[in-house]
């Protein structure tokens, strides 16, 4: 097997017992990345250098017998909107285009801590506001299983990046699905944690109440070993959890003993694609044969799902980027006699692509004097509802399992001329981040034109050892995972 | 036509407090623009805020000393709007659920009693400070944002004041609650106390307000004030003409000393306020308001009213000696440590006390007499005169020493050695022949003479009574 088809846990094992070197996983990977990422498109910025600084103090580490950190010489991508201390963080927006953060996300800081090696940061839709990767302001991300393809979003590039084998681990954040839409429809393993479980500092908010930063990894062992890493309590973020964070990779292995699976009838209904239904079912079967029961649940306030998610998620975007007005930072774009007005004016014209202007106007409209009541309020009061309907969901079953998305991975430019259908496609996902559960997303078929379907697993709130639990067995019955996209 | 006048006022005080309300920027007042700043109180990317426990504590206490009920569940909530000095372009504020709701202040207008209802008390975060370049013609403005994001208790008026007088006193009042509960310093020069009006005139005995006017740019009590008398008048004169009032905001020029237009009703922000979701809803246990309420000390109007009837003294002095909670505390402690009456050392501390701290500008907690020192020079004082005692008073406030050390050093101490006295009485006696002999001849005043003459030798030193009676003793017995 070639170097970068090696999961992260497998390449830190060659490096702790010392049969390959940091510095050589990464120059194998950079070569890879310059071979690759012209036709996937996946990062938009890069930092060989550093990469390779890192690892040399690695291997320095490792040579002098120094105690090393759990990702050690571990090359892992960051999504865009992730704040880089000392690196560009552009969220692909011009608006951002030249931002360079003086500190790094709690996350990042992790990451180093934990001596992983940041490699580059990855594409997304501007400002995390998409399921396609192609509102970027820079490029268009392409599915590696098909480059005519989209690779799903907002986490596109890492997403693509991790199933190209160019990264070994990436980050990404979850406001919708953005990070297992886009591991569905790549074909790795998309893990979104409890709202709460990892700290938001330092991750370019969109929906303060909904976005969770999660991890697009190759197998379920990485995804455990990733979490633990950025997950626990940070005394900058308010919303972040106490709650003590778990061992999660030596509890992933096992049988269940009359394991609960919950299916929504909600979730298998209209408008889900036939091949993805099957993929499903065949899933649920080997459940089955493993000792599960199948139990048939409702979900009703379903329905109003995706409406409570779009005036939440664009209320608080609408609030969230009113910073980026050209006075402080960003990009500035005045002529010599603006007004302040003028000039806000034509920065946020200028530096705003579409999509994020159409949810910038939503989310005023729905906050606007006279109608906070009949969206906003409404919406937080649906939300609720669908609290309570998951509550009463889990207290008979252990987890719930549905498709990511309904459909697989559409052709590039198909979805852009309707923004709902592109919205509508999240139906599965986003109620994940309304309720604040932990959901993941792993391989669990293929459709005849090869493209990969995802399953998701949805989980109790702080459970995330029980989905990845659940995840791990039927990767170890069906082995989806190792299938490699062929771009060679 | 006879008008009623309505007013209620909205007052901002900066909270003291080391951090700002949201990261651990310092809140010292007067650093060079832009250096108590950090990502979060620029509002870069990917910053959250966390709420500074002591801004919290501060505002409740505030709530209670307002008489306010206080809301169990307590949020906050962005008031979006875009202004440079505003680096989120939303402020933290609260609108839905307010800390403190329905409380009321006492006043004392003129000895009438008088209830100002508080609307709401609620913890905001403040703007940073636009800085205009002097020329006139200069295409650019700067932004300091030192001052963002230090806390600030905001407390709304219910339109409960009738007219000047009241609001003025309110002010007052309320600014010394703050200090007597030690929440703000409230220094208007440093904007940590700044108000907004609102105002309307209707017919008198009308059951339904007038059009509202707000005005905004309040930066000290006077301009409230004058602003509030232009706009009396103002109202007055439109509604005499038959003229509808506009509802809209307007600002005081301080300069031209008139209130401009600065928006009109139809005009003003819609701030699309919603919860903020990046902070958890408090949930505020009785247990802890109660041990905020313990730390409240006796507030202005309550210890005002006792120290009338507790220590005799007049209104007017009581209201003086309770201006700030530390005189008051200086004033009691004098009072415990002595018998003496307190209307005495009402006197020396109103009319000397205040008087050395006005002329060093000083505050009462840096004083250089402590309320021992000072017992100690008032029961001194029968001993070595009143004119002694000023002069001992006023060495003491100089140099920080003890009564008996100034005396003892400056040798002050009066001459009571009769013997002494009564030789000096002598001299003088025999010094003055021509007071001796009228004196004799039955001119009362030639004794007043004498006895001053003793004093300029003694340099005051001496007891006059003493020698007054030693002076009709040896004078009835001279030949």
């Amino acid at each position: 097997m070639l170097l970068h088809q090696l999961t992260a846990k497998q390449i830190q094992d060659n490096i702790v017992k010392r049969k390959i070197s940091c510095k050589e996983v990464i120059e194998d990977l950079f070569n890879r990345i310059n071979e690759k990422d012209s036709l996937i498109k996946a990062y938009i910025s890069l930092d060989e250098e550093s990469a390779l600084e890192r690892a040399r103090e690695i291997d320095g580490k490792l040579s002098n017998g120094e105690d090393l950190g759990v990702l050690a010489g571990i090359p892992i991508a960051i999504k865009d909107n992730i704040c880089t201390k000392n690196m560009k963080t552009t969220c692909a927006s011009k608006i951002l285009e030249n931002f360079i953060p003086p500190y790094d996300a709690f996350v990042v800081n992790n990451l180093r801590k934990e001596d992983a090696i940041i490699i580059g940061k990855t594409n997304l839709d501007e400002f995390a506001m998409g399921s396609t990767t192609e509102n970027s302001a820079f490029q268009i991300t392409r599915n590696p299983w098909n480059t005519e393809y989209i690779p799903g979003g907002s986490s596109g590039g890492s997403a693509a990046a991790v199933s190209t084998d160019i990264a070994f681990m990436a980050l990404g954040s979850d406001t919708g699905g953005s990070v297992r839409q886009p591991a569905s429809l790549c074909g790795n393993v998309g893990l979104k944690p409890t709202y709460g479980r990892v700290s938001r500092y330092g991750l370019i908010a969109f929906a303060s109440s909904m976005d969770q930063i999660g991890s697009f990894t190759k197998d379920v062992c990485d995804a455990a070993l990733l979490l633990r890493v950025i997950s626990g309590y940070d005394c900058l973020d308010s919303t972040c959890s106490t709650l003590e964070v778990e061992d999660y990779v030596s509890h992933i292995n096992g049988k269940f003993d009359g394991l609960r699976i919950g299916v929504p009838k909600e979730f298998f209904g209209e408008g889900i694609d036939r091949e993805v239904r099957n993929a499903l079912m065949n899933a649920l079967e080997i459940y089955k044969k493993n000792g599960a029961k199948l139990i048939d649940l409702s979900l009703p306030h379903c329905e109003y799902a995706i409406a409570t998610y779009c005036i939440i998620a664009t209320a608080e975007a609408s609030s969230n980027l009113a910073r980026y007005d050209g006075v402080r930072y960003g990009m500035r774009n005045q002529l010599s006699d603006d007004s302040i007005m003028e000039m806000y004016c034509r920065t946020r014209a200028e530096g705003f692509g579409d999509e994020v202007k159409r949810r910038i106007l939503l989310g005023n409209y729905v906050l606007s004097a006279g109608y906070y009541e009949a969206y906003y309020l409404k919406a937080s009061k649906v939300r609720n509802l669908l609290k309570s309907d998951f509550d009463e969901a889990f207290k008979k079953v252990d987890c719930i399992i549905s498709p990511t998305s309904p459909t697989v991975a559409s052709k590039i430019g198909e979805k852009m001329t309707d923004p709902l259908e592109m919205y509508l496609s999240d139906v599965y996902t986003n109620i994940a981040n309304l309720v604040g559960i932990p959901g993941i997303s792993l391989p669990c078929g293929f459709t005849n034109s090869g493209l990969p379907i995802g399953m998701q697993i949805l989980g109790r709130h702080f459970e995330e050892t029980q989905i990845l639990k659940v995840a791990k067995l039927f990767e170890m019955e069906t082995g989806f995972h190792l299938k490699k996209p062929e771009l060679d | 036509m006879e008008y009623d006048v309505v007013i209620g006022l909205e007052t901002h005080a900066e909270l003291d407090t080391d951090t700002k309300l949201f990261c651990g920027c310092s809140t010292a007042f007067g650093s060079e623009p832009n250096t108590q700043t950090c990502p979060v109180c620029l509002a870069l990317p990917g910053v959250l805020p966390v709420i500074n426990r002591k801004a919290f504590e501060h505002t409740v206490k505030t709530a209670l000393a307002l008489n306010c009920e206080i809301n169990n569940f307590v949020n906050f909530d962005r008031k979006n709007y875009y202004y440079p000095d505003l680096p989120k372009n939303y402020q933290i504020s609260q609108n839905y659920f307010n800390l403190g709701n329905d409380g009321f202040i006492e006043l004392n207008v003129k000895g009438k009693k008088n209830r100002i209802g508080i609307h709401n008390v609620h913890l905001e975060e403040d703007a940073g400070k636009l800085v205009h370049p002097e020329a006139s013609d200069a295409s650019y403005s700067l932004i300091d944002f030192n001052r963002a994001g230090v806390p600030l208790v905001e407390i709304v008026t219910k339109p409960d004041m009738r007219c000047i007088d009241e609001v003025e006193v309110f002010m007052h009042t309320l600014r010394n609650i703050l200090l007597y509960i030690g929440v703000s310093d409230c220094k208007m020069q440093e904007g940590s106390l700044r108000f907004e009006a609102s105002i309307s005139l209707c017919r008198k005995g009308a059951q339904v307000f007038g059009n509202r006017v707000e005005i905004k740019n309040l930066n000290s009590m006077k301009a409230v004030l004058k602003v509030l008398a232009y706009e009396i008048s103002r109202q007055r004169e439109l509604l005499e003409r038959g003229e509808q009032i506009v509802m809209e905001t307007r600002l005081w020029d301080e300069i031209s000393a008139v209130s401009r237009r600065m928006r009109l009703k139809e005009e003003s922000h819609d701030y699309r306020y919603f919860p903020e979701p990046d902070l958890v809803p408090i949930l505020v246990d009785k247990k802890n308001i109660e041990s905020i309420r313990m730390t409240i000390p006796e507030l202005p109007t309550k210890r005002h009213q006792r120290f009338v009837s507790e220590y005799l003294i007049s209104e007017y002095d009581a209201g003086i000696l309770t201006e700030s909670k530390s005189l008051s505390d200086y004033f009691e402690e004098c009072v415990k440590l002595t018998s003496n009456s307190p209307k005495e050392l009402t006197n020396w501390i109103i009319n000397d006390v205040l008087r050395v701290l006005n002329e060093k500008k000083k505050e009462i907690q840096d004083f250089n007499i402590s309320p021992k020192m000072l017992v100690e020079l008032i029961e001194m004082k029968s001993e070595i005169g009143g004119a002694i005692a000023k002069e001992v008073f006023s060495e003491m406030s100089n140099t920080g020493k003890d009564a008996p050390t100034v005396v003892r050093e400056k040798n002050l101490k009066p001459l009571s050695n009769t013997a002494e006295l009564s030789s000096l009485v002598s001299e003088i006696i025999g010094a003055n022949p021509k007071a001796v002999e009228d004196y004799g001849n039955g001119k009362e005043s030639a004794l007043s003479f004498l006895v001053g003459q003793s004093m300029k030798v003694t340099k005051g030193k001496a007891n006059p009574k003493t020698l007054l009676e030693i002076f009709k003793e040896k004078l009835a017995n001279s030949p």
